[in-house]
């Protein structure tokens, strides 16, 4: 048995009830939106509250962050490398080689970094969060911590989302420096740039804001796969099978979010 | 047929407690039940899930001091009232009072206050299995008292002693059996020390040995910690042991109510059917899981 709170209430289909019946993919989206903005709303409300639960946060943090940066850095490696493979061997026709550090790093910077990054974080805590809380949501663990006068938003969701928020941009930071470096390893160690020159012009043309819109969209993402991640595990019915349901919805959602959010942030920030 | 006989077969208003237990109430030994405070007055509840009928009207008073144990068949809508008692739910009409409180009319924060007063054992136990077992029973000290970590320490070991555990707050939750979990889930209930107690299935799936310590375990508690407690079983021999009161929960409604050694007696045939776990009689020509359901078919758990 669920609690009235969460899962009960809101799968409930609006066209058994008084309102026009909708096709099952509308009222689907619309459920998922209204769940999103009620959860980040929830978040919002609930982050200045007493009682700060810091530990909490600091173990989200481990879990989110430090947990997920060899994947991201060895993925942040593998992409700079091979865009500089690529880059080289396209831009040597027109004998402007000498940009490819330019175009690595601005890509990394920019746009790679922050979207695979997150999109690996989507893969691996994002879906930890909806398995999480899935499976509290279905053992009656969440509606012990209402019981015991705990929000579980407060206690549950808040930590998570912040600690994700937190860390992305640090993550993207690293995976930027890291990516920045593989493009430097195939240019001069493959493909036998000259390594000053490399670095010259990896950082020649970029500017601050290149940097910081990496940076922010890292942390708008990080919100976005938290708060999926959260709301997916939140919601869960059906016991194993809703929990192995909202896992992927978890991941599929988040990325979803991601890729949409990525191109609105890009036409926003430049 | 189960449905001639809308209205419950009510037994004596006299609780047959113990004189100490009597005591405790009201300080007037022989109080009649009457005379005491009402702490929860359920009324006219009426719950659907989706299609499915749950709740039909269900009337139903528990007093201060008093356990109430709410038995019935599976599916007929136990837990689903003893979690509109705590908020967890809202009916779909009728109310649920507590100390004079409208659960139904208390909004997001002020509900998270009205819990204080409730410690609620799951029917898994639902412990944290993040934490150890110390954790878990410490859990609601550490969010809604303001005790040093001496004292919580304190607490925590005279709650494990008192469900039998000393000694096991360094356990994981992995570690334990059935029967330990639910009583660390027990030990957090109580921690906290609250003033009324709700047990939900709280022998579901353990051996007979285990079903009767878990029986004495919540005789005990009761005894001990002087709460008002609402216990939902369908295993008579738990009922029997920690009741003051017996109700019958059969399709959504209230059938029958009375002290345990009237409740034994109750000419119904559908309560003499659950005591005696017949295959054959009035209760089994209801739909499986019905609930009180007419209309729709499933469960509502999760």
């Amino acid at each position: 048995m669920e609690s009235e709170s969460a899962p009960r209430r809101a799968s409930r289909r609006p066209g058994g009830g008084k309102g026009l019946p909708l096709p099952a993919a509308v009222e689907r989206f619309l459920l998922q939106m209204g769940r999103f903005v009620h959860m980040l709303g929830r978040v919002f409300a609930w982050t200045p509250r007493p009682p700060y639960d810091w530990r909490q946060l600091v173990r989200q943090m481990v879990k989110v962050g430090v947990t997920s940066t060899p994947v991201v850095l060895l993925t942040a490696l593998f992409t700079g490398m091979v865009l500089a493979l690529q880059t080289f061997t396209v831009l040597k026709r027109f004998a402007a080689e000498s940009y490819v550090g330019t175009l690595v790093a601005l890509s990394m910077v920019r746009e790679l970094s922050a979207v695979l990054s997150s999109l690996i974080v989507a893969g691996r805590a994002g879906s930890a969060m909806g398995a999480e809380l899935g499976t509290m949501r279905v053992t009656e663990q969440i509606d012990a911590l209402e019981v015991m006068a705990t929000d579980p938003i407060h206690y549950l969701v808040v930590p998570r989302v912040w600690a994700t928020v937190l860390m992305m941009p640090l993550l993207v930071a690293l995976a930027d420096g890291v990516g920045i470096f593989g493009g430097y390893l195939v240019s001069v160690v493959l493909m036998g740039a000259n390594p000053v020159s490399y670095l010259n012009t990896s950082f020649q043309f970029m500017k601050l804001n290149d940097l910081m819109s990496g940076l922010i969209k890292a942390a708008v993402f990080g919100l976005l796969l938290a708060t999926i991640g959260c709301q997916q595990g939140f919601y869960t019915t059906g016991g194993a099978e809703g929990v192995g349901r909202s896992t992927t919805s978890a991941v599929v959602l988040a990325s979803i979010a991601i890729l949409a959010a990525d191109f609105f942030l890009t036409k926003l920030l430049f | 047929m189960a449905d001639s006989n809308p209205t419950p077969i009510r037994g004596s208003g006299e609780r047959p407690v113990p004189d100490a237990a009597r005591a405790r109430e009201t300080g007037e030994p022989g109080a009649p039940r009457e005379a005491r405070r009402l702490r929860i007055q359920l009324r006219g509840l009426v719950k659907s899930f989706g299609p499915k009928l749950v709740l039909d009207h269900l009337d139903l008073d528990v007093a201060d001091g008093e356990s109430m144990v709410i038995v019935g068949g599976s599916g007929t809508g136990k837990s689903v009232t003893l979690k509109h008692i705590i908020g967890l739910l809202k009916p779909d009409s009728g109310s649920v009072v507590v100390d004079g409180v409208n659960v139904d009319q208390l909004d997001n924060r002020a509900i998270t206050e009205f819990r204080r007063r409730f410690g609620m054992a799951f029917q898994e136990g639902a412990l944290f299995d993040s934490m150890n077992v110390f954790d878990n029973v410490a859990f609601p000290l550490r969010r809604l008292s303001r005790k040093s970590s001496g004292e919580i320490r304190q607490r925590v070991d005279e709650c494990l002693e008192m469900v039998r555990l000393e000694g096991l707050g360094a356990r994981d939750i992995s570690e334990l059996s059935g029967g330990m979990r639910r009583r660390v889930g027990f030990a957090r209930a109580i921690a906290h020390e609250p003033e009324i107690l709700l047990f939900d299935e709280p022998t579901t799936g353990l051996d007979p040995v285990t079903t009767a310590q878990i029986g004495e375990v919540i005789h005990d508690i009761g005894e001990r910690s002087k709460t008002t407690m609402v216990t939902i079983t369908h295993d008579m021999q738990v009922a029997f042991r920690v009741a003051h009161r017996i109700a019958m929960l059969d399709r959504g409604k209230i059938i029958a109510e009375a002290p345990p050694e009237e409740f034994k007696q109750l000419p119904d045939a559908r309560v003499k059917q659950f005591i005696h776990g017949e295959a054959e009689g009035p209760l089994s020509d209801q739909p499986a899981e019905g609930g009180a359901g007419r209309r729709g078919t499933g469960g509502f758990g999760r």
